[in-house]
C-alpha cells in the first residue's frame, strides 16, 4: 500500500496539460498501489491552482513561498523527497517536460528510489514499458526498490478528467531553503501565440530543405490557417533558421497531434522518434527515397516551393465551403 | 581546473535495432561513444583552450566509463580528441544500472575532486537521462542540464549555463564544483565561452575529429583499470529488464499524385481537415 506523489505544472490559476497527463497516469497506479493520489504543486503562487488541482486529486499539497520564484531542481528536489516520506509515496512521479527530466531523478537520488524514465504504459505496480533506442524498440522493466521514481511521456496518457467530488488542498511549509548557490539570471523564452507544441492538434514542421528561415513564413501562414503548433528537425534548428525549441525528436519534443506535416525532412530515426505517434503523418519531400515516406500516410513527392502555396489555397477553399 | 567527463559506449544508434530472445540482439553491434558524451569532451576541451590559437591553458579531462573490457575502446576514442587520463570500471553493461553508475561515480568524485562534472544528458541507448541528475542529488552539488551553452567565469569561480527547457532557453549560474548535463547545440560554433578563446572565435560545428597525432598520444595516455570493488561498489541492479519489443509498425501509407488529392483525401479518408 501506498500513495502516488504527482508533480503537477501549473501556469497562474490552473494546472497545465501535462499535469492532467500525469495525474492519469497517477491515477493508475495508485490503483495498483492501493493508494490515493496526492498532487503536489511547489513555487511562488503555487496556491492559486491549488483549487484547480483538488478537481483532479483527493489530496492536494500546496507548496508556495515567495522564494520559489524560479524553478531550481536544487530547492525543489528536496521538498519532493521530504513530502513522499510524509504522505507515505510508493511512486513519485512527473511529467517528462524540462522541469520534470530535470528534477525527479534528482529527487530519486535523496529518496534511493530507482527510476523509470519516459514511461509510456504501466503494466503492473512495479513494472513499466518504455521506449528505448530512439523509439526502436520498447523495454518492460521491474523497479524494485520500495519509492519508485517515474518521468511519463505526455503524448501516452490523456488528461485526466475531474473527480466527482473536489479533493482537499493543505499547505506545506518550503522549509529551510539551499540552493547551493544556483541562481536564474534571466530566460529567454520564445513567446508566440500559436498552441503549444505538445498539446497542439496540428503540428507543421519543416526542415533544412526549406534552406532559410526567411522560407518558414509560407511554413508559418499553413499553421495559423490551421491553428497548428510550428516543429522542425534539429538540421533546421542548428542552422538557426528557427528557433531550438521548435526541435521535434528524440532529443527535441515529442508530439503526437491529429495530423503532423514533415515538409523538406528526411526523417531521420531521431526525428521520427518525436512524431511517430501522431495520428496522421503527411510528407512533402522531393525525394522519393527519403525514409519520411515509411511513415508517412500520405507523401507527395514535390518541392515545397511548388507544394505549399497551392495546398494552402486547397485548405482555403475547404474551409470556404463549411 | 579539473574536469570530469563520464562516458557510456553505446550501439551505433545507426544501425538497425534487432531484437533476440526478448532483449536487443547486440551480437553484430559496432559501438561508439554516446555522441552527447563524445560533446562533453569536446565541450570540457573547449573550456581549457584557447581555440584560436590551439593551445591548451593546463587544466585536465579525466574520462571515466564504467564497463566492460571492450569499452576501453571508445574512452581511447576520448584520449584521442585530446582528454588526459582515463579510468574503466570493470563492469558488464547487464549487471549495471544508473543507481550503480551513480554510486561508483560518487566515489570517483570523492577521490579525483573535479572542479567540474560534464557529461551527455542521456545515453541514447537507454534514453534515461537520469545519471547527471541523480548524481548531482546524491554528491549534495548544483546541477545544470541540457546545456546549449556554458560560459566559464573569469574567476573560475562559477559558470553560466544557457540550458533548452521547453520555454525556451534559461541562464542558470552554478558555482563550482557543480555539474552540468549537455544537449546537442553546445558544439555549435560559440557555445563555449572561457575568457582565453576570443569571443569573436567560432570553432567548427560538432565535436572534433581525433588527428593522427592524437591518436598515436592517446596511445601512450594513462587508462587506470578499476574494478567495482575498488570503489566499494557491489552491483545490485534494482532494475530489472523483463523484455523488450520492436513498437507496432505503422500501416504503410500511399503516396499522392498532387496536392488536390492530398486535400481531398485528409478530408474525406483521414478525416483530419
Ligand atoms: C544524438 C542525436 C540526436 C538527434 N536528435 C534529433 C532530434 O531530436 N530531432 C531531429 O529532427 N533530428 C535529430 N538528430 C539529427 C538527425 O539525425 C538528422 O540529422 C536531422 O533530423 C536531419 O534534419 P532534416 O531532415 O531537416 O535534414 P536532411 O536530412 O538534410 O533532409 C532534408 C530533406 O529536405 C528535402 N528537400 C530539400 N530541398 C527540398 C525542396 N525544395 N522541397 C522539398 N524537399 C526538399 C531533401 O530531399 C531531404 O530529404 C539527432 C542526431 C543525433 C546524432
Ligand atoms: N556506464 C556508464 N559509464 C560512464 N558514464 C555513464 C554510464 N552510463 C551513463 N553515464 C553518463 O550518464 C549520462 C546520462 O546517462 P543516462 O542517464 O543513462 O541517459 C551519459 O551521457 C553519461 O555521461
Amino acid at each position: 500500500m501506498g500513495n502516488v506523489l504527482a508533480f503537477c505544472e501549473f501556469g497562474g490559476s490552473t494546472l497545465k496539460s501535462s499535469a492532467l497527463s500525469n495525474l492519469t497516469f497517477a491515477r493508475e497506479a495508485a490503483a495498483a498501489h492501493g493508494g490515493d493520489v496526492v498532487a503536489v504543486l511547489i513555487g511562488a503562487g503555487a496556491g492559486a491552482a491549488g483549487a484547480d488541482a483538488a478537481r483532479y486529486a483527493k489530496q492536494v499539497v500546496v507548496v508556495d513561498d515567495a522564494a520559489l520564484e524560479h524553478y531550481l531542481a536544487e530547492t525543489y528536489a528536496p521538498i519532493l523527497a521530504r513530502l513522499a516520506g510524509e504522505h507515505g509515496a510508493s511512486v513519485v512521479t512527473a511529467t517528462a517536460t524540462t522541469t520534470g527530466k530535470d528534477l525527479i531523478p534528482r529527487a530519486a537520488a535523496l529518496l534511493d528510489a530507482g527510476m523509470a524514465s519516459d514511461v509510456s504504459k504501466l503494466a503492473s505496480a512495479t513494472t513499466f514499458v518504455r521506449p528505448i533506442l530512439a523509439g526502436n524498440a520498447a523495454s518492460t522493466i521491474e523497479v524494485s526498490t520500495p519509492i519508485i521514481a517515474t518521468t511519463i511521456r505526455q503524448t501516452e496518457f490523456a488528461a485526466a478528467e475531474p473527480l466527482g467530488a473536489a479533493g482537499e488542498v493543505v499547505t506545506a511549509a518550503a522549509g529551510e531553503l539551499d540552493a547551493l548557490g544556483a541562481t536564474v539570471e534571466r530566460i529567454e523564452s520564445s513567446k508566440s501565440d500559436r498552441p503549444e507544441l505538445t498539446d497542439a492538434k496540428v503540428v507543421v514542421s519543416g526542415g533544412r530543405g526549406m534552406k532559410t528561415g526567411e522560407n518558414f513564413k509560407v511554413l508559418e501562414e499553413l499553421a495559423d490557417l490551421l491553428g497548428a503548433a510550428m516543429g522542425a528537425s534539429r538540421a533546421a534548428t542548428d542552422a538557426g533558421m528557427v528557433p531550438a525549441d521548435w526541435q521535434v525528436g528524440q532529443t527535441g519534443k515529442i508530439v503526437a497531434p491529429e495530423l503532423y506535416f514533415a515538409v523538406a525532412i528526411s526523417g531521420a530515426i531521431q526525428h521520427l522518434a518525436g512524431m511517430k505517434g501522431s495520428k496522421t503523418i503527411v510528407a512533402i519531400n522531393k525525394d522519393p527515397e527519403a525514409p519520411i515516406f515509411q511513415v508517412a500516410d500520405y507523401g507527395v513527392v514535390t518541392t515545397w516551393e511548388k507544394a505549399l502555396p497551392e495546398l494552402i489555397e486547397e485548405i482555403k477553399k475547404v474551409k470556404a465551403s463549411r | 581546473m579539473k574536469i570530469l567527463v563520464p562516458l557510456k559506449r553505446v550501439p551505433d544508434p545507426e544501425l538497425k535495432t534487432k531484437i533476440k530472445d526478448g532483449a536487443i540482439d547486440l551480437s553484430g553491434a559496432s559501438w561508439v561513444v554516446n555522441p552527447f558524451d563524445e560533446y562533453a569532451v569536446e565541450t570540457a576541451l573547449r573550456l581549457l583552450e584557447n581555440g584560436d590559437a590551439g593551445t591548451r591553458e593546463g587544466g585536465e579531462v579525466v574520462v571515466v566509463t564504467i564497463g566492460p573490457s571492450e569499452a576501453a575502446q571508445q574512452v581511447r576514442s576520448a584520449l584521442a580528441m585530446g582528454a588526459d587520463r582515463a579510468i574503466r570500471v570493470d563492469a558488464e553493461d547487464k549487471a549495471i544500472d544508473a543507481l550503480t553508475v551513480v554510486a561508483v561515480l560518487q566515489a570517483i568524485v570523492a577521490e579525483e575532486k573535479p572542479d567540474l562534472i560534464l557529461m551527455g544528458k542521456q545515453a541514447v541507448d537507454g534514453d534515461a537521462n537520469q545519471v547527471g541528475q541523480m548524481l548531482a542529488g546524491k554528491l549534495g552539488l548544483p546541477q545544470a542540464t541540457f546545456a546549449a551553452s556554458i560560459e566559464l567565469a573569469e574567476d573560475k569561480a562559477s559558470v553560466l549555463v544557457g540550458r533548452e527547457v521547453d520555454a525556451g532557453v534559461e541562464y542558470k549560474r552554478i558555482p563550482l564544483p557543480g555539474l552540468v548535463t549537455v544537449d546537442l547545440r553546445i558544439v555549435s560554433p560559440t557555445a563555449v565561452k572561457n575568457h582565453v578563446t576570443p569571443d569573436a572565435f567560432a570553432y567548427g560545428d560538432g565535436p572534433r575529429y581525433a588527428s593522427l597525432k592524437g591518436i598515436m598520444a592517446a596511445k601512450k595516455k594513462p587508462l587506470a583499470d578499476k574494478t567495482l570493488a575498488d570503489y566499494g561498489v557491489t552491483a545490485s541492479p534494482v532494475i530489472a529488464e523483463k523484455g523488450v519489443e520492436l513498437p507496432p509498425a505503422r500501416p504503410p501509407g500511399q503516396k499522392v499524385d498532387d496536392i488536390p488529392t492530398l486535400v481531398q483525401k485528409l478530408v474525406e479518408e483521414a478525416k483530419a481537415l
